[in-house]
């Protein structure tokens, strides 16, 4: 779809950027220290803490993310939000307060606490790095999908933007920026995500939805269809001409023509009609026509609605609702969903965008996205998939290392405790909304088929411009929050975790902020590359991956060195090495990658399953247990985190 | 460059209790998310199951969000007391030593 900039948009826009830059200079005049720099000095309160760790965590995956593969495969997409809190489970009651205990400035400060080990310096160091950048690129994607309707602005410049914009906020001030940063946009996020929830529901539901009475639903058409060979075709509608087939898979799609304006229709054999699908056709030249047309033109719809609404098909509407008969509202009635493919037909690449009615109580039960009904054809490797993907984000996020390390910018064990708990309520109520958004988008005529991530800033954009551009502006913050975390994070694992330890190049604290500023500067721009890199890939789907890294490589060695008493420091290395080796290993020989990243076509990759926690975490966890007990002869036991008075030793 | 803890590390008597306590919680987590894991893979029909306006796979869902919600306030309730009982019986022990000293 075409996007335009608004005056109103860029207004707020800017003073969005001008608010969280004017908080960086404030703090970058006050930081001077590497604890000012790294764990804003461990002064922050735990009730604002609380809210950064939730702007922290509600990233570009959550608010684009989840409210877009709601909107397009239902609850399959809440389920991301389930598994994302979750996940703060395991934070608060296995890591929150050890970690505060253990650590100073990283993560691997904590896992290193024990045992003074070069081996878990680099390690810790090397997993950090990657889980930031694997993390890092669906922010930076998802930088790139906000811009381009709120200023217009191609994809790769909204990532340069955030790129430029973060560099400059966390080469100048750091963590304490970066919180509270964290704490403005994660309260604006909470609040004006239940205004648009309330709007949603205050609209109601329609088979057409017109966006307010602003924008014309595009009806979508049905032809009956009199005989269809795999040679001819004969229609009802004599205003089209039958010009061809496309056959792919076991589909077939009719292609007409009227007026000069060729269009594709999906053969339904079952009830002999065409319906009327969209399609981005690239010619040999590189030029695309969007529904047969130029894209300025504006012919490619938005879509998203109810093609039956408590048993009436016509145009049928249903007015103010509340959050229980907006959901029934969708249950009792069917939802046109959109399924895509891609052919070749001539020398022209076709992706075409096809209607899938689907019952609304399979919109609000598993099954849509992850196969899981053996009746549906769903097999045990699909199953084990879901299972996986499921473990990463339970056990993830409290691996991760953007999150681990804001538990040093508070005093105490008992401050880092209680601000999980602030984080805990406030990403829950975030997450019961996003069911609600992203239902809103799906029957609100909104989605973008080209673009599942701007499903929310869409639906905020039906209720109006000024709506549509703070929370555009809101959703950009949060991106640059949580990269500039991002940020901090990897550049705490360079300066502090190699050189100033691993190297052993005895830093100064000015040359220690230093350093951690010119390795923000180049993470910064690597997340630039790969955020344009990876421009089309769903941003919740490739958090799921930085999840599964973190679980895989971090997690297991948290757990038991606070745990085990055998556990060695060659066990934590070596299960760190083979936690990432094995998470990584999978993911880049998964079929979704090769497919989504590689882009090779008709090609079965070595993988069967996308999603490798149930395989790379109990790998990284026995490895930890056998390396420790083949090692444990030359180590003295350690002290577990239970030692109350083993641990004032540490 | 000093690496160690970032906060005075003082000898917290409330450690164990407070670990175990945490345990327990994130078992019982553990167990509830477990099912609903399970169910969706052993018995998707199941999750369609009508309650009222929504249905088990939402409810289910939205109980999970709930719960952490209410195990993380519990937590926090019981920590925050077994510290403070902790820090007047450390109060009351130096106010005694005082006091013998005065003695």
């Amino acid at each position: 779809m075409n996007y335009s900039a608004s005056p109103l948009a860029i207004v707020i826009f800017i003073a969005i950027i001008g608010t969280v830059l004017g908080i960086s200079y404030h703090f970058a005049r006050k930081t001077k220290s590497a604890e000012g720099y790294y764990a804003a000095g461990g002064n922050i309160h735990w009730s604002v803490n609380g809210i950064a760790f939730a702007g922290d965590y509600l990233s570009a995956a959550s608010f684009l993310g989840i409210c877009g593969m709601i909107a397009v495969y239902g609850y399959d997409g809440f389920l991301y939000s389930i598994g994302y809190l979750a996940g703060w489970v395991v934070a608060l009651f296995v890591v929150a307060e050890p970690m505060k205990r253990l650590g100073k400035y990283t993560f691997a400060d904590a896992l290193d606490a024990k045992f003074q080990s070069k081996g878990i310096q680099l390690m810790a160091a090397v997993s950090t790095l990657l889980v930031s950048v694997f993390y890092l690129i669906p922010q930076m994607v998802g930088a790139g999908t906000l811009v381009t309707p709120l200023l217009g602005l191609p994809h790769e410049a909204g990532v340069l933007l955030v790129g430029i914009v973060v560099i400059v906020i966390v080469a100048t001030a750091g963590m304490a920026s970066t919180t509270y940063v964290q704490f403005l946009k994660g309260s604006l996020l909470i609040i004006f995500s239940l205004v648009l929830v309330f709007l949603v529901l205050s609209r109601g539901i329609s088979t057409s939805p017109d966006q307010g009475g602003n924008v014309e639903y595009h009806q979508f058409q049905t032809i009956g269809v009199t005989s269809l060979t795999e040679d001819a075709a004969v229609i009802e509608d004599t205003s089209y001409e039958v010009i061809g087939q496309i056959r792919v898979k076991d589909f077939v799609f009719v292609k007409l023509s009227k007026d000069g304006i060729e269009s594709i229709w999906k053969y339904d054999e079952v009830n002999s009609v065409l319906s009327e699908t969209q399609n981005i056709a690239t010619l040999k030249d590189g030029t695309q026509l969007y529904n047969g047309e130029p894209k300025e033109n504006g012919k490619f719809y938005q879509v998203g609605h109810l093609s039956e609404i408590a048993g009436q098909t016509d145009t049928a509407t249903k007015g103010t609702m509340n959050l229980l008969t907006f959901t029934e509202t969708i249950k009792e009635g069917t939802v046109i969903r959109w399924g895509t493919i891609s052919a070749i037909d001539g020398d022209m690449k076709v992706d075409i965008y096809y209607q899938i009615p689907t019952a609304g109580t399979d919109v609000i039960s598993p099954g849509l996205k992850y196969k899981v009904d053996s009746e549906k054809g769903a097999l045990p490797k699909d199953k084990i998939d879901f299972i996986s993907l499921m473990i990463a984000l339970f056990l993830g996020t409290a691996a991760l290392p953007h999150i681990l390390i804001r538990y040093y910018t508070v005093k105490s064990p008992a401050a880092a405790r209680k601000s999980t708990i602030v984080a805990i309520c406030t990403i829950g109520l975030f997450y019961v909304l996003t069911l609600y958004m992203g239902l809103g988008a799906m029957t609100n005529g909104v989605i973008d088929l080209t673009n599942s991530n701007m499903s929310a800033p869409l639906l905020a954009k039906s209720f109006g411009i000024s709506i549509f551009a703070i929370i555009s502006a809101i959703a950009f913050a949060t991106v640059l929050g949580t990269v500039s975390g991002l940020i901090v994070a990897a550049s705490g694992a360079v300066a502090h975790d190699l050189m100033d330890r691993f190297f052993n190049m005895k830093l100064t604290e000015k040359k220690k902020v230093a350093a951690g500023k010119i390795t923000a500067v180049i993470v910064g721009c690597i997340a630039i590359v790969l955020g344009i890199l990876f421009k089309s890939m769903n941003v919740s789907f490739l958090v799921g991956w930085a999840f599964a890294v973190a679980a895989s490589a971090n997690l297991p060695a948290i757990v038991m060195i606070l745990f085990w008493k055998k556990t060695t420091a060659k066990g934590v290395i070596a299960s760190i090495s083979v936690g990432l080796v094995a998470s990584l290993g999978i993911i880049l020989l998964s079929q979704e990658t090769f497919d989504q990243v590689y882009h090779l076509v008709n090609v079965t990759a070595p993988m069967p399953i996308s999603n490798p926690a149930i395989i790379s975490v109990p790998i990284s966890f026995i490895t930890l247990v056998v390396v420790s007990l083949l090692t444990r002869k030359k180590s003295v036991p350690q002290p577990t985190i239970t030692d109350a008075s083993a641990i004032e030793s540490v | 460059m000093i690496h160690g803890p970032a906060v005075e590390w003082k000898d917290d008597k409330t450690v164990v209790k407070k670990t175990r306590m945490g345990i327990i919680m994130v078992s019982i987590y553990i167990l509830v998310y477990a099912v609903f894991v399970t169910l969706n893979v052993v018995n998707p029909k199941l999750m369609k199951m009508d309650i009222g306006s929504l249905n088990l796979a939402i409810v289910y869902g939205f109980g999970l969000i709930l719960l952490a919600v209410v195990q993380a306030v519990i937590y926090n309730h019981y920590c925050t007391r077994l510290e403070d009982k902790a820090e007047a019986e450390d109060a009351a022990g130096h106010d005694d030593s005082n006091g013998g000293e005065m003695v």
